[in-house]
Order: C-alpha cells, then structure tokens, then sequence
C-alpha cells in the first residue's frame, strides 16, 4: 500500500496544557488513491477539520506525517486546492478576479490573456458564465461557493479538499451544485477529500466513506466502502437497493456506535474497511478497488465479532 | 410628497436665514433718539461699544475676498487664497510624511504581536501629547518656523493612522490569509494583494480622521509661528481689531476642513468593499 497516493499516518492532535493533555483526535491512519472521492463524517469536535487543515498544510498535527505523492506535506501548496465552508473569496474582487487570483498564482509565467481564458472556461463549468464581474456580496451563496469551487478546480492540484462546502447552503440549491461537482470529478477525475455532514451527500458523491468516533480521544473507526454504480444520480440513487443498507449502516455509527467507539474497540489496525453490502449480501465483489476485497471481508468478520 | 432630501434643504434654509435675520437684527446699534453733541457727531455716534459685524457686512467681505484670493500686497496683506493655500501645503506635508511612516509601522505592529507588545508602550505615552507641546522642541531642533509647523502636522497625524493601520492589518480575516498560504504566495504578494485591500477601508478612515485633527492643529500653529496661513491670518486680523475678516477666515477654515473630509471620504468608498 506504500503507492497509496495519499497516506496519513498515525497523526494526533492534542493540546498539553500544565494540568492536562487533551487529545482530539489520534491514531488516524488512512490512504487515499489518486482519484478517488472519500468524505470523513463525525460529529463536531471530533477533529475533522483539523484533519483537513492538516492536509492543506494549515494545521501543523502534534503527532504523524501526511505523505502525498511521495513527499511529507509541510506547509500550504498549491498541490492541494482547498474549498472553505464559507467560501473565503476575496470580497474586493469580482468573481473572475477571484479565480484569477488563484490561476495567477498557480501559473506566474502566464499573460493576463492566458490566465483570463483559462479562468472564465472554470467559471463557465461551474454555470457561472454571465457574472463574472460581479463582487461576492452581489452573488447568492450557491453561487459564491461555484466561484470558490472554480477557483480551486482552476488550479488544477493533485488533492481537492472540501470543508463542509454546502453547510451553509439551503437544500435546493445543495442539490445542484451536488450534481454539478458528479459532473465535473468524473470529467477531471480529481482526487478529493471532503468533509460533511450530510449522510446522502456523502453516499452520493464517495468511493469512500471515513467514519469518525466522537471527540476528545477521536479515532477514525470505519472506513465504509460506497459500492454504488457510478455515474450516481440524486434522484436514481435513492432507489438502488443497496443504498439505504450503507445509509442505515452509517446513521447507526453516528446515532449509536461514535460515541463508544474507542481506540480500544477494534482489535486491528483502524480504520476497518467495510462493505455494508457485502455484508447484507447484495454485492459480493466488483470493488473499486479489487486488491481490497480479502482484506475488507476478514476485518469485517473482526468487525462483526467486536460489535 | 416631496422627498426627504428636499424637506431636509428647505428646513436648513429656513435655519439659515432664521439665524442670519437674528443675527443681523442683534447687532444693529440703538437707534439715536436724542440730538446728538458735536463731540458725538465727530466720533460717529453716542454707541462707543465696538460690535460683532452683522452677516450683511461679512457677506461683503467675502465678495471682496473671494472676488481676488490671490493678491499679494506685502507680508501684511495678503489675499485669502495664498493663506489658505500656505496651510494646505503645510497640512499634505506633514500629513504625508506622516503616511509614509504610518503605514509601514502600522503594518509591521499589526503583523507582529511582538512588534505591538514592544511599541504599544510609547505610542500610548506620546499620543495624548498636545501636538503644539512639541513646538518649542521643534523650533529649536529644526531651526526653522515653517518646518516646524510641518513636523507638529507630521506628529498629529500620525498616531490614528498608525493605529488604524495597524488594528486593520491585524484584523483581517483568518480565511483570507488562509487563501494566501494556500496558493503559496509570498510574504510581500501577500500583504499587497490580501491584507493591504482588507485593511484599506479601516487605514482610510484613520488617514480620514488624521487630517481633520491635522486642519484643527494648523490654524493654532501658524497662530504660534506666524508669517503665512490662515491662522497667522486669523490673529493677525485680530490685532487689526477686523472681526468681519475674523469671522470670514473662520468660516473659510471650516469649508476646507470639510472639504478635506469629503476627499478622504471618497477615498474611502473607492477601496470600501461589501461582506
């Protein structure tokens, strides 16, 4: 697995204090391969933005190392795009400013054409051709999360890390922009890493689904395979019968389980890989990610007896 | 239903002309009613008090004044336009050596807790100082009255753009210095195209309210090293016992104050940005 394009090792988070260390999270073990979409869910304060943060090079971890790409990850880059949940642009630039900003940096050796071509073919994928002179404050917040959205695609980074990017948005509008980013990750096949809170949101749009304990002491217990047929449709999926067998699998780790899942529960290395439809039967095989299989049925078998 | 703009211009007329009528009225001299000696005939009446000049007579002058601004009749005697023209070369000066300063030190205190902790101290201790406390200091530093005055502008000046910039600098948000350090920019891209636009509606208004400060020092300096300007103008036409200039130079010092105020006020909606 030393290929993995992205590993995470063993990192921690804690804050030593005189009288006390407290841990948010620890023993965080995971890879992801290049072009994959895996999304972490757990409840607030268990870690997972500074999770995030960390791979963005943000956040410097108290323990273990992210190696992406054969290398540590040290510091910000621009190798790893990142989409904030309240979608930080710059609000003194117009919507193609903003993505520009970004392209600039990325491409220093550009002509101003080249790099405003470039950025109004991102906006345009996004659907936000037509506005790109507005200001933020004059675009709704669907629309300012696709300029942020365009802003980190322009760049084109190995690793695209989401932060709860529709949190703030009303359903509807989640909606869309949900299809859109099915779209545009099976058109670049861009390798991504996002944090929700929406269960649907994470079974439609993963390969991957990370599951994480309840802070302090947080661990990532599960990492639950999502083996839907893709391209997935909003509107289609639902009907997929294995769909509410892996929605009802995470809703029970969320409801019941992450709050006495420790990192004393599971006897392997965690986070176990699971497949809730082979485990109810309704897949036996085609993962993803086929060197897996054997692995993922025997920890779920430990899984299974720990439970 | 007339709009609350026209309601707000007719009422402040109405102020106007209620306040001028008054005025004008107040300051009459009594009327004579007993036949007057001829040592009063010779002395232009019975009423020895001097009056403040009624708005009709102020009103005259300023036709006068305004009709030729730039006259130049000996030191003594010049046209409102080169006083006010001295005071406003004196007050850019020292406002924008104060700039040059303000500005870097403000952005090395705001990005550097540091640098804040080390300086707060002394700028706390010499901001309450009374620019004009400085004078004696300056005069005898310097050497030279106009440059003194410049340098009290230059010291008024720069504490509330100091501080602003620097409150700014460090208040930008953390999500906007993330976007930075996420696209690798390097420290001076960043304080150019991050904080220095997120900062520039907060140094704007210090730069705003330092050059009101600095109009206020001015008249009372150039009253302290005289020659030029239009506070040297003010007391000088005190001593000439002519309060229709006085009260004229007064108003005049009020225009251009507000008139600095809305340059900077513009200014100030040209680099304003919405959340």
């Amino acid at each position: 697995m030393s290929q993995s394009f992205l590993q995470v090792q063993q990192l921690a988070k804690r804050f030593v204090s005189k009288h006390e260390t407290l841990t948010v999270f620890e023993q965080a073990n995971f890879t992801i391969e290049a072009g994959e979409f895996v999304c972490i869910i757990g409840h607030s304060g268990c870690g997972k933005s500074t999770i995030m943060n960390t791979l963005a090079g943000l956040d410097v971890p108290t323990e273990g190392v992210v190696i992406m790409d054969g290398r540590e990850v040290s510091g910000p880059s621009l190798e790893r795009g990142v989409v904030f949940q309240n979608y930080s642009l710059l609000p003194w630039l117009s919507a193609l400013d903003n993505v520009m900003f970004g392209v600039r940096a990325r491409w220093p050796q550009w002509s101003k054409d080249e790099v405003r071509t470039h950025s109004l073919r991102y906006l345009a994928m996004v659907g936000l051709a037509g506005v790109e002179q507005r200001k933020p404050a004059q675009l709704s917040g669907g629309m300012r999360q696709r300029v942020s959205i365009a802003r980190a695609f322009a760049t084109q980074p190995k690793l695209l890390l989401l932060d709860e990017p529709f949190g703030a948005l009303d359903a509807l509008t989640r909606g869309v922009i949900q299809d859109e980013l099915v779209n545009i990750c099976a058109e670049t096949r861009q390798t991504v890493f996002m944090i929700t809170h929406d269960i649907d949101e994470a079974i439609l749009l993963s390969d991957r689904i990370l599951l994480m304990s309840n802070g302090p002491g947080a661990v990532i217990a599960e990492s639950v395979i999502v083996d839907l047929p893709k391209p997935r449709k909003r509107a289609d999926i639902i009907h997929h019968p294995g769909y509410y067998t892996i929605r009802n699998h995470l809703v029970d780790f969320l409801v019941n389980r992450s709050k006495t899942f420790t990192k004393y529960s599971a006897s392997v290395e965690f986070p176990m890989s699971v497949n809730p439809l082979v485990a109810s039967g309704l897949a036996v095989k085609q993962s993803s990610q086929p060197n897996q299989i054997s692995v993922e049925q025997s920890t779920h078998v430990n899984h299974l007896e720990n439970a | 239903m007339r709009s609350l703009d026209v309601r707000a211009w007719i009422l402040s007329l109405t102020f106007l002309v209620m306040v001028l009528g008054a005025w004008e009225f107040a300051v009459q001299a009594p009327e004579q009613t007993e036949a007057q000696s001829e040592y009063e005939l010779l002395m232009g009446g019975a009423e020895q008090e001097a009056r403040i000049p009624p708005p009709s007579a102020i009103a005259q002058r300023a036709w006068e004044e305004l009709s030729n601004p730039f006259y130049d009749a000996g030191p003594n005697d010049k046209g409102i336009g080169i006083q006010l023209g001295y005071s406003i070369y004196r007050v850019l000066s020292g406002f924008f050596l104060a700039v040059i300063i303000a500005l870097p030190v403000g952005f090395l205190i705001g990005m550097s807790p540091l640098m804040y902790r080390a300086l707060n101290p002394y700028i706390q201790l010499l901001r309450p100082i009374s620019p004009l406390a400085w004078m004696p200091l300056a005069l005898f530093v310097i050497k030279d009255s106009e440059t003194s005055a410049i340098f009290v502008i230059f010291i008024c000046s720069i504490w509330p753009m100091l501080l602003n910039t620097a409150f700014g600098v460090a208040n930008v948000r953390e999500d906007w210095i993330n976007v930075a350090r996420t696209h690798e920019l390097s420290p001076f891209r960043t304080a150019f195209t991050v904080i220095l636009p997120a900062a520039a509606p907060t140094i704007l208004t210090g730069m705003r309210i330092s050059i009101g400060i600095a109009w206020l020092v001015i008249v009372a300096a150039e009253m302290l090293v005289g020659g030029t300007g239009i506070g040297y103008y003010v007391w000088n036409e005190w001593n000439n016992l002519d309060l229709t200039s006085v009260i004229f130079s007064i108003l005049m010092i009020g225009l251009v104050g507000m008139l600095l105020d809305l340059i900077l006020t513009a200014a100030t909606k040209l680099v304003q940005y919405e959340e």
